[in-house]
């Protein structure tokens, strides 16, 4: 262990597992400790099995790491299934007047609390999980102070609430003083500045800091956490934010705002992604700069709401009809959701195309600590060639679509005087005239795809070109796209100090694709691996289509959990010593498992939120 | 389209350099004409108006009209309408299509829209037939109507957009006859005049593909609810007359709400002032700080 402790919280939906986690989170942030956390939740407001892994860290954690140090069970069954995954050194806090464990496993120590004694026997039931977070806070050898000022400004308005909680916790604090040994790891606390933030958080915020000025949206897990994060910062930062009738409408609307010359954005799931196909090409042919996000989750069709899943990449790639430029980006980590959005803004506008961020579950909802000084970063506001009513010149001849060497034509929005045009979805000429029906004319139509297509050439020089991290001269080559980055470069470096020297080229951009690039990179590779979180292999697919390069080998998984490092270690282990082409990756630990059919009372009270 | 004059006042100021290609005979010829008469009375500058379509033969419009415009998706008009209006709420945003563009594939942004209520006039070129695919049965088909899709009549029932809009809360309910021009352009010009969603569906014959509801056969029926009186401030009444289909039918104004809801391009405060459009973009330092720290 290299200072870091690996936390699990479990209990029923309901329980108060994610507050728990938050208010844990919460105060390591403040003591400049990284966090990564990953909810595991099932599509159920209350029961279910609800468990969280937050891993803490003075360097910053890529992923949820491979196992738990410590494990804060909130009922009978978190005890029972996480019990036996805690090592040697290990420590279980659970409320002693409801829960009995069943044997620990060796070296791990038991540590149960009195709750009635130190919360007092009229508390509310979550009060079990303060005192247990305020033990747990002394067990990793951490002040007190970071977790009250927590609630200070968690129930900033009801100073009584903070009273009983600080008080419940102080209480778990002591008693854990006095009864329990603490981590043999300690924590320290340092001065780093650091923000607790989902991914979703980030596109919001990203969004709202390049100027955003329309969000439109229609609910879907697990996007919504973007629109929860407009709505109440609408009146302030002035974006009109609007829940509309469908995502037909959302992506619809957009457009129709962007192409009178505002930043607009919205953002779904795979199924309402599939309702926005045709009107991105509209963008595409009209050439309005909108941007989408798919936050991608367990398909097809309804599939898994509440799980990850990197399957959309066909979609994205497909999504509507004939040829049109559009960039598709998949953010690589929770804290690039923030530099994405910035960034897709920018290549809408200097390209006038549609921009896909296939963003996933796994960052949108998981929680992570960002540096402040990272947020507060500028990136420059770049909005291509825009004509207003503030800076045109009349009098001159206007053409929207006017054929340039960049493809890109100067952009007057509406409202301009002597600027006058129609933007028609029917091919049309340079002036916007429609060439479709009655005056079909090839040599027209073949001009107009041209100018077009041109655009992905001046993108494809604009974004960055994937490069490999790690050694040049390597025994294996893992290849991997959007969010599994940390969690590959962890294994890659784990996989090297073990002796098989392993480097990484990462893909966030996917369309265009530097192909010669790619090409010259993975030619020197001498074993190739692709990891991806599919069935059927799209990114291995869509690296074949663009290059001709076939991979060795493959590591998919699809069962809904994430990649641990572990996995992908012994993956690549099994890959190397067995020969084998395909390694499918399954999580089995009870952790991760409901069981089936769920038991009486757990879908009681059950509210989907699908 | 270059240059434009910046004060209009003749319907020619509004017409586009392109010959509309509609039928001979088409009713869009008349609608056209007649939103063109409108603007001009109305006064309003060709670069101040959005004239947003769907796609359908009527929804090749704004290719003629001389004004900004988007020629967008089948049945989509309405969403990108809108978002435009939110955008840049100091245009007349118009939106303009057939009915099987804003009645059929369309009608879930239709029913929205009413129920939304920005300000947006809505003109429907209704039909009864899908025109541009070469006359398939449309949701105001009559029943029993033989069409290419229903060569042994139509078996479904007739939809009733202005009884459906009444329900759907729209404050402005009109129908209108491309073949009586000047009472077409009262509609219009209160239309756009009303301060939140209007729609004005208008018989607008298919000269070509639908040989059952033609110019003669409306001529025969409609009768102008002005001429009996029609209190159109009278929410029960006007939903009474929307249900006359037959001998006799009204054009006219059915419904206009004497005290309009506030549209919600007012309402929303993030509206109150510039249009989002002209604002400049980005955030200060300070409100850049401010929203981290809801997070340290
Ligand atoms: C998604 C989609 N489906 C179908 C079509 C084909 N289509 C074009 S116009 C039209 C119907 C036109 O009827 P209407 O809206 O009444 O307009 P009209 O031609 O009668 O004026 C259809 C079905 C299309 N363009 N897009
Ligand atoms: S087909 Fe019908 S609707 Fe289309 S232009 Fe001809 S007459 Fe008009
Ligand atoms: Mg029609």
């Amino acid at each position: 262990m290299k200072n870091e402790l690996t936390i699990g919280i479990g209990g029923a939906a309901g329980d108060g597992v994610a507050s728990a986690g938050n208010t844990l989170a919460q105060s390591m942030a403040r003591l400049g400790l990284y966090v990564y956390a990953y909810n595991s939740y099932q599509s159920v407001i209350r029961g279910g099995h609800s468990y969280l892994r937050l891993r803490i860290s003075a360097q910053k954690p890529l992923n949820h790491g491979n196992q738990i140090n410590g494990l804060v069970a909130l009922n009978q069954d978190t005890l029972n299934r996480h019990l036996p995954e805690l090592l040697a050194g290990g420590i279980c806090i659970y409320n002693n007047d409801k829960l009995k464990p069943e044997k620990a496993p060796p070296g791990v120590q038991l540590c149960p609390l009195p709750i009635y004694e130190l919360a007092g026997s009229t508390a509310l039931p979550v009060m079990q999980n303060t005192v247990a977070i305020g033990a747990l806070i002394q067990l990793m050898g951490l002040e007190f102070q970071a977790l009250e000022s927590v609630f200070q400004n968690v129930f900033a308005k009801k100073p009584q609430v903070v009273a009983i909680n600080v008080s419940a916790a102080k209480a778990g604090f002591d008693y854990a003083l006095k009864h329990f040994k603490p981590f043999s790891e300690k924590l320290y606390k340092t001065n780093n500045r650091l923000a607790l933030v989902t991914g979703n958080e980030l596109l919001g915020m990203g969004a709202a800091v390049a100027g955003c000025k329309f969000y439109v949206a229609y609910p879907m897990s697990p996007a919504s956490g973007v629109l929860h994060w407009m709505a109440p910062h609408a009146k302030e930062l002035g974006i009109c934010v609007r829940q509309v009738e469908d995502e037909i409408s959302v992506i619809n609307m957009a457009i129709g705002a962007a192409h009178m010359g505002v930043r607009s954005i919205c953002a779904t799931s795979g199924g309402g992604f599939a309702l926005m196909t045709e009107a991105l090409g509209m963008a595409g042919i009209i050439e309005t700069p909108v941007v989408a996000i798919n936050v991608m989750r367990g398909g097809p069709s309804t599939g898994l709401p509440t799980k990850t899943e990197q399957a959309d990449l066909n979609q994205a790639i497909g999504a509507s009809q004939g040829d049109y430029p559009r960039i598709i980006m998949a953010p690589i980590s929770i804290s690039d959701c923030f530099v994405s959005v910035q960034e897709a803004f920018n290549f809408a506008e200097q390209f006038q195309c549609p921009v896909i961020i296939l963003s996933e579950l796994l960052l949108s909802e998981g929680n992570e600590t960002v540096n402040v000084e990272f947020l507060e970063q500028e990136i420059k506001i770049e909005r291509g060639e825009l004509i207003t009513p503030e800076n045109s010149t009349m009098g001159k001849t206007y053409l929207r679509y006017l054929d340039t060497p960049s493809g890109v034509s100067p952009r007057a929005i509406p409202g301009t005087p002597d600027h006058l045009y129609v933007s028609a979805t029917d091919e049309h000429d340079e002036d916007g005239v429609i060439i479709s029906d009655v005056y079909t004319d090839p040599v027209i139509r073949k001009k107009m795809a041209d100018k077009r297509a041109r655009k992905m050439q001046g993108i494809l020089q604009k974004i960055s070109k994937p490069s490999l991290e790690g050694s040049n001269e390597a025994e294996v080559t893992i290849i991997g796209w959007g969010s599994t980055w940390g969690v590959i470069k962890e294994a890659a470096e784990q996989l090297t100090q073990e002796g098989i020297k392993t480097n990484h080229l990462h893909f966030k951009y996917l369309v265009p694709f530097h192909v010669k690039e790619v090409l010259d990179i993975l030619k020197k590779s001498k074993k190739t691996v692709i990891v991806e979180m599919n069935q059927s292999g799209q990114f291995a697919r869509h690296l074949s289509a663009e290059t001709g390069f076939r991979a060795h080998a493959h590591i998919r998984k699809y069962d809904g959990e994430p990649y641990e490092p572990k996995h992908i270690i012994n993956g690549i282990k099994q890959i190397l010593s067995q020969g084998k082409e395909i390694v499918e990756v399954l999580s089995t630990e009870p952790g991760w498992r409901t069981p089936h059919p769920p038991g009486p009372g757990v879908f009681t009270q059950a509210a989907r939120i699908n | 389209m270059a240059m434009t004059i910046a004060v209009s006042k003749e319907a020619k100021h509004y017409k586009s350099e392109i010959t509309p290609d509609w039928c001979p005979g088409c009713g869009d010829y008349g609608v056209l004409t007649v939103l063109q008469r409108a603007c001009a009375e109305l006064n309003i500058p060709n670069h101040e108006i959005l004239l947003v379509s769907g796609i359908g033969c009527s929804s090749n419009i704004p290719g003629f009209f001389k004004s900004y415009g988007v020629h967008s998706l089948h049945g989509r008009a309405l969403p990108v309408a809108t978002g435009a209006k939110l955008a840049n709420h100091s245009m007349t945003v118009i939106a303009a299509g057939g009915d099987g563009d804003g009645y059929g594939i369309g009608q879930g942004h239709f029913i929205h829209a009413m129920r939304r209520n920005i300000d947006l006039t809505y003109i429907v070129m209704n039909n009864e037939i899908y025109g541009l695919t070469t006359g398939q049965t449309s949701p105001t088909s009559e029943t029993n109507m033989k069409t290419k899709s229903t060569p042994f009549g139509n078996l479904e029932g007739q939809l009733n957009p202005l009884a459906l809009a009444i329900a759907a809360g729209c404050g402005f309910v009109a129908r209108g006859f491309s073949g009586d021009i000047n009472h077409l352009k009262t509609l219009y010009m209160e239309a756009i005049k009303y301060p939140g969603f209007a729609l004005v569906d208008v018989f607008s014959p298919c000269v070509t593909f639908n040989k059952q509801n033609t110019f003669g056969w409306f001529k025969e029926r409609v009768y102008k609810l002005e001429d009996v009186n029609h209190d159109a401030s009278q929410l029960h009444s006007a939903m009474e007359k929307t249900l006359e289909w037959g001998a006799k039918i009204p054009i006219g104004i059915f419904y206009k709400n004497p005290n309009p809801r506030v549209s919600l391009d007012r309402l929303d405060s993030t509206l109150s002032g510039k249009p989002l459009a002209y604002q400049s973009i980005g955030v200060s330092k300070e409100i850049r700080k401010k929203l981290i720290e809801e997070y340290v």
